[in-house]
């Protein structure tokens, strides 16, 4: 790259010779944040996606297998459980999620006082990291569990699954809530207005008016909650852990086991890893899809 | 204006709304206030009757904190500082280099930046399993394993979100400020830290509330990543003190995980405004 000379002089500058002054501080701009990129993403990513094809404890001896570690990842009774338990999970705690968090949303837009307060305390759980949520749940529902239903979260599947759903959607709800407010906030009264003096009910003015004019927060908050389930983690390690006999187990923690609880191949885990890279990428690809197609409608 | 019947009917409905919403909300911090009635019973109380309020023969006054704080051979204080480090040296790195290099992105716009902002946009979709093992081993590699260098993986994995939110900042403003700093002989340095870094002020603090509440909470990444002999955070001392021995000292654990709500409480009541537009803002991350 030539050095421009008289940079600052005010008649040189358009904007290529602007641009070109400033490339010259391209290691102070860019440099460190694509050192640590590299290092903290870039790098691993390749590593991991070559590693799925190889057999290995430790990264000195690597043995190459071609497709093998995806095929034992599909015969892994314990994976394919896993990736059953999490879409059901993700399905109910989406639908529960969403439903619970736009009611919400509805009755605090309407002004009933002491608004601000209750969304100030629906909201806080969001703040809290997954391993305390995970522990605060399991000594609550235990508590219930053991009065009243004389058994325990790690004894029972079930309660287990019925645990995740309650702690996501104490977490949750405030987050969408939030997200449906500013939603509903934005509905333009006037529609509102004129639908009452056309004589529609409340129902057919949820229906017809508010519903159609929130779909992009429905958008949002759908593929949000549907991808924090999907990714779930701190939480099913600290309530459940998976037990009991790894029937809890959802996807990031069986990949998580088959990495570090005593196997004599982590590349079944990072082809497992591979696999939910991938199911991750779909999701998010649909969701884009979705959002371009209403950005048309417009 | 409704008639005085209907008005009349919506005032009883949104009067039964609030009382059931006072309701809610109790339930809704049951929890938590569960967990500090918790934190002042001994262990066996908590395990047989965690519903309970402290009577004579179960109340330890803050014997719980107490234990809690200095017991074991790492402390659970040392924790809190080793949190507190990383979680600060991480939000600030991640602030002053995502920011520059998202502004570099968009002012300079050649082939390369275009790849690097798509590289992060793409990184915020990969989940940390995909990497967790070969980020672990190199930042291993790299001795990047102490509460000092952590800051770096961070940055590194953090970066797509903050490059991404900055990015949609930085479009909206007019560059004819910068053309102007520029006429009276600002470097883009100077442009940057003079002109534009003001102007971010808000988003700024929204990418800081992102950050943070990553960064605090985060359990896996400073689990594989950090030499666990030395160090630990908050969330790995609380999976510790509960998940590793036979022997589960339950009210140890009340009070340690009521050592953490309460700064994060604080922290929210005092800048409640903050962190709801922050997190509004990270939603488009999806």
């Amino acid at each position: 790259m030539k050095k421009a000379k008289n940079v600052h002089s005010a008649a040189a500058i358009t904007n290529r010779s602007r641009r070109r002054s400033m490339q010259r501080y391209s290691p102070l701009f860019l440099l460190p944040t694509v050192i640590a990129f590299g290092i903290g993403f870039v790098w691993p990513f390749v590593q991991g996606i070559y590693l799925s094809f190889f057999r290995f404890k430790t990264l000195r001896f690597i043995e190459f297998v071609g497709f093998d570690n995806y095929t034992a990842a599909f015969q892994d009774e314990s994976f394919l459980h896993s990736f059953v338990f999490t879409v059901g999970f993700t399905l109910v705690s989406v639908l529960i999620i969403n439903l619970l968090a736009f009611a919400v949303a509805l009755v605090l837009t309407k002004g009933i006082p002491g608004s601000t307060v209750f969304r100030t305390v629906f909201f806080m759980p969001n703040l809290i990291g997954g391993i305390v949520l995970g522990y605060i749940w399991k000594m609550l529902l235990d508590g219930l569990i053991i009065r009243f239903l004389d058994s325990t979260l790690a004894l029972n599947a079930t309660y287990g699954f019925w645990g995740l759903v309650v702690l996501l959607s104490w977490q949750q709800i405030g987050y969408m809530m939030i997200i449906y407010i500013a939603g509903l906030q934005n509905v333009p009264v006037e529609y509102i207005e004129a639908a009452k003096i056309d004589g529609a009910g409340n129902w057919q003015i949820l229906r017809h008016i508010t519903l159609p004019c929130v779909m992009p927060s429905v958008t949002i908050c759908t593929f949000l909650t549907l991808t924090n389930s999907f990714k779930l983690f701190d939480q099913n390690l600290a309530l459940t852990g998976g037990a009991p006999f790894r029937r809890t187990e959802m996807l990031a923690l069986n990949i998580y086991q088959s990495f570090y609880n005593n196997v004599t191949n982590m590349g079944v885990g990072q082809a497992k890893a591979v696999i939910f890279f991938l199911v991750v990428v779909v999701i998010a690809l649909t969701q884009l899809y979705f959002t371009r197609s209403k950005e048309v409608q417009e | 204006m409704p008639q005085p019947k209907q008005h009349n009917r919506t005032r009883n409905v949104n009067s039964l709304l609030t009382v059931l919403f006072i309701v809610l909300s109790v339930l809704w911090m049951f929890p938590i206030v569960l967990v500090l009635i918790n934190s002042f019973k001994d262990s066996g109380a908590i395990a047989l009757t965690p519903f309970d309020l402290p009577t004579e023969q179960t109340f330890v006054a803050m014997q719980n904190y107490i234990t809690g704080m200095n017991n074991g051979n790492f402390p659970f204080y040392m924790s809190v500082l080793y949190s507190t480090l990383i979680t600060v040296l991480s939000v600030a790195l991640i602030l002053l280099c995502t920011s520059m290099a998202a502004w570099y992105i968009n002012r300079v716009d050649t082939l390369w930046c275009r790849l690097i902002y798509y590289l992060c946009i793409f990184s915020m979709v990969v989940p940390f399993q995909m990497v967790m093992f070969t980020l672990s081993k190199t930042a291993d590699n790299l001795g990047l394993n102490t509460p000092w260098t952590i800051p770096i993986i961070y940055l590194g994995f953090g970066a797509g979100l903050a490059v991404f939110l900055f990015s949609g900042f930085i479009k909206s403003i007019p560059q004819e400020i910068e053309e102007a700093a520029n006429i009276d002989g600002c470097n883009p340095l100077q442009t940057f830290f003079l002109v534009d870094m003001p102007v971010m002020r808000s988003t700024y603090i929204s990418v800081a509330i992102l950050e943070i509440m990553w960064v605090w909470n985060d359990y896996l990444l400073p689990y594989l990543v950090l030499d666990r002999t030395r160090f630990m955070t908050i969330p790995i001392h609380i999976q510790f003190l509960q998940g590793s021995f036979g022997r589960v000292d339950y009210g140890a654990t009340m009070a340690m995980i009521m050592m953490c709500l309460l700064p994060v409480v604080i922290i929210y009541i005092a800048c409640q405004k903050h962190i709801i537009k922050g997190v509004l803002s990270g939603a488009v991350k999806g």
